[in-house]
């Protein structure tokens, strides 16, 4: 919680539509400007519905400041692309870590907390503590 | 090669990257099938996503073929998860990633070596996709298949094949298709399927080497 970089953000959907759009409500819901970067990586390069290492790895890599970047997913392909990423170990950022959360709860927890200075295990948790906000 | 030498063939790099082009033929040939399995319980992209995914393998083995078979299949795997875009991306991704680094420096392997080194492959793809024997994947012909090998490649083949046609009768209880719960019963899985399809192809690869 001091001045060094913030955690960076990815959000992986099969949706390039849906990750801009959570990307796009969390940042509002965040309090606009001033926010920790947030990048979409959704869909595939020629703009169909899948999950692309390619644009998850240049998301990765630009909102990277050196203190970590959590990478939350929708489902699928996208958990699974992003694991064997994580696997391969000299491709994404060091200190990229995948963040069990729901995508738009945690979208918006993740980017709350990374703003305020939070770090990537407060980041994480944050995110996955939305897990646990009931609705009925 | 071609020498009759039997259990005591050893496989070169030049082999797997034969194997893997004979895979991106089949795939490319099957394709509409393994999609409109897929259509039935998945979302209907698993053939023009392999078709995509094992093309650009073949174009990255023919531009920068790799000196050891365990290079060829990490390379494969890696390209694989670049390119293909869905689920199967990344699961035969791992599959080759693992069995190649299982392979290790060698410059040429036998089959009960290949046949440990899947074992390893087959793993990893289990601990990834959280799946097991029976839950209607891929991984009731990849089981079954790297066993078998350890007999032969035409056993491999036959397993992957027999693995395949016996997820016809179950529930699906990973992925997409396990959202359809009893309703994926009596449809093959279209993972399954390509995967009796890789084993085939590897089986003939070795059937134009002279080997069993």
């Amino acid at each position: 919680m001091s001045g060094a970089a913030p955690v960076g953000i990815v959000l992986v959907s099969h949706s390039a539509e849906v990750a801009a759009s959570v990307a796009e409500l969390a940042v509002g819901l965040a309090g606009g400007g001033g926010t920790a970067p947030i990048l979409p990586a959704g869909g595939l390069p020629d703009g169909g519905l899948g999950t692309s290492a390619e644009l998850i790895l240049a998301a990765a890599e630009a909102v990277d400041g050196g203190a970590g970047v959590a990478l939350l997913v929708d489902l699928g392909s996208a958990v699974l692309t992003v694991k064997a990423l994580l696997a391969e170990g000299d491709e994404l950022p060091e200190g990229a870590r995948l963040v069990d959360a729901p995508f738009v709860e945690g979208a918006v927890a993740a980017l709350v907390t990374a703003s305020a200075g939070g770090d990537l295990d407060a980041v994480a948790a944050a995110a996955s503590e939305a897990y646990a906000y009931r609705k009925e | 090669m071609g020498m009759g030498l039997g259990m005591d063939e050893t496989f070169d790099a030049g082999f797997f990257v034969r194997w893997l082009e004979a895979a991106a033929s089949a795939v490319d040939r099957e394709a509409g099938r393994l999609t409109e399995l897929d259509s039935a319980i998945g979302d209907a992209d698993h053939g023009a996503n392999l078709k995509r995914g094992f093309a650009a393998v073949a174009e990255l083995l023919a531009e920068e073929p790799p000196a050891t078979p365990g290079a060829v299949l990490v390379s494969a795997g890696r390209q694989l998860i670049s390119t293909v875009g869905g689920a199967s991306g990344p699961l035969y991704g791992t599959l080759l990633r693992r069995t190649g680094k299982a392979l290790g420096e060698d410059r040429r392997v036998g089959r009960e070596r290949l046949a440990e080194a899947f074992a390893v492959g087959v793993a990893a793809v289990s601990q990834l996709g959280g799946a097991q024997v029976g839950d209607k994947t891929m991984l009731d012909a990849l089981t079954p298949a790297a066993e078998a090998l350890r007999t032969s490649f035409g056993a491999a083949r036959t397993a992957a094949e027999e693995g395949a046609l016996a997820t016809v009768p179950l529930q699906a209880r990973k992925g997409r298709a396990s959202y359809l719960g009893e309703r994926s019963i009596g449809h093959q899985d279209p993972g399954a399927t390509s995967s009796a399809l890789l084993f085939a192809e590897l089986a003939e690869t070795a059937r134009a080497e002279g080997a069993a």
